[in-house]
């Protein structure tokens, strides 16, 4: 708090001689508003870049097993359904077309409208989330689990081998040539999977948060024609976590 | 592009492009058309093998999409652009690369399959376990 009073207080004592408004949300190091929003746009794109980076470690591990262990992927691929990833892409497409909508409303002064599209975003988000939640409760069930915590249960076995399940599996765990000796390293897939939808996940979480803050702020009445870069920021971040998931929904749900 | 001037002329922003309503809404029903058109080519084609590539162009297809549109990067400054797109440089060099460097010792890497403990019974020695004589 101390530390925002001071702000407060130097930026009213810019005000004097032109620089600064509190009121007009223009700090006091930029010349103009163009300025400072143009700043903060080239700050965003520059944090994006490194979001891509960081996803690219998983989808590099993601390259290397499915080249590696085609067999695999396939086999996996099975225990993922591709309606509840397809809802879940048009659910996360949705929400981009609110947030970019959000952003129109700020520019165009329409407070009504940038909260109405703000909720949507947020409505989006936590639906998204849940179909998730679902998915992994269901998975954890089974025994679908990364690494080597994995033991597929009954259920997940008659997904693996058909209706013979469990006994092939028994026979294939000690048989030195397994029926089916593509589910062995299952766990690999499922490692890759929870690594990229988790982080994605907590992406979405993130993303949820940061836009209950600038909700908030636009409830306020803070944003408007002249001000209005916090949305725009924030849809730009929502924009590459949607990206994201273009990605993962066909790398992860459609396999065959 | 008509269109687009005409919504300007009433839609305006002094400090960015404003989208059009039309225009979020087209993009948005493209988006879909592309996710569908991914689906139904995953669950009803096998393209030996390259099924992976179909379906990474209509993802950039549909990232280009947003990119462009939900994201403004057609409007906005192009540094920005090239700031983006510069992520992605990087990332093809990372992939690229690691994969290269992979398939260089894939060979020596490669899991050798071991008899399970209870089933092998060590009578005799395997030969591959020796070492081999030095040449």
């Amino acid at each position: 708090m101390t530390t925002a009073h001071a702000e407060h207080g130097h930026e009213a004592a810019h005000a004097d001689h032109g620089h600064g408004d509190p009121a007009e949300h223009l700090a006091h190091h930029f010349d103009d508003k163009q300025q400072q929003f143009d700043s903060g746009k080239l700050g965003i794109w520059l944090f994006l870049v490194t979001e891509v980076l960081f996803f690219s470690g998983l989808f590099c591990a993601y390259t290397l097993f499915r080249a590696h262990r085609p067999e695999v992927f396939t086999a996996a691929s099975k225990f993922l359904d591709t309606s509840l990833g397809a809802v879940n892409t048009v659910v996360l497409l949705f929400s981009s077309l609110t947030a970019a909508w959000a952003v129109r409303n700020a520019q165009l002064g329409q407070k009504r409208g940038l909260i109405i599209n703000i909720l949507l975003t947020i409505a989006c988000a936590s639906t998204f989330m849940v179909v998730k939640y679902f998915e992994y409760t269901h998975k954890i069930h089974m025994g679908v689990v990364p690494g080597a915590g994995y033991a597929p249960d009954a259920e997940a076995q008659r997904i693996l081998y058909g209706e013979t399940g469990l006994q092939t599996s028994i026979q294939d765990a000690w048989s030195l040539e397994p029926s089916k000796p593509e589910v062995r390293n299952l766990h690999l897939f499922f490692s890759i999977y929870y690594g990229m939808t988790g982080l994605h996940g907590i992406h979405v979480v993130c993303g949820i948060i940061v836009w209950l803050w600038i909700l908030r702020r636009a409830m306020a009445g803070e944003f408007g024609p002249k001000f209005f870069g916090p949305v725009d920021f924030t849809a730009l971040y929502w924009h590459v976590v949607d990206i994201i998931w273009i990605y993962l929904f066909p790398l992860l749900y459609l396999i065959n | 592009m008509d269109t687009h001037a005409h919504a300007h002329g009433h839609e305006h922003n002094d400090m960015a492009h404003v989208a059009s309503a039309k225009l979020l809404i087209t993009i948005f029903v493209a988006l879909l058309f592309f996710t569908a058109i991914t689906v139904f080519l995953a669950k009803n084609f096998h393209f030996a093998g390259l099924e992976v590539w179909i379906a990474m162009i209509i993802a950039t297809i549909k990232a280009v999409l947003v990119g462009l549109y939900f994201m403004h990067l057609r409007y906005d400054k192009p540094f920005n652009t090239l700031v983006f797109l510069s992520a992605f440089l990087f990332v093809s060099i990372f992939i690229g690369f690691t994969l290269m460097d992979t398939d260089q010792y894939q060979r020596d890497v490669e899991w050798k399959e071991t008899k399970p403990l209870n089933t092998a019974p060590a009578e005799t020695p395997a030969p591959t376990t020796t070492p081999a004589p030095a040449k």
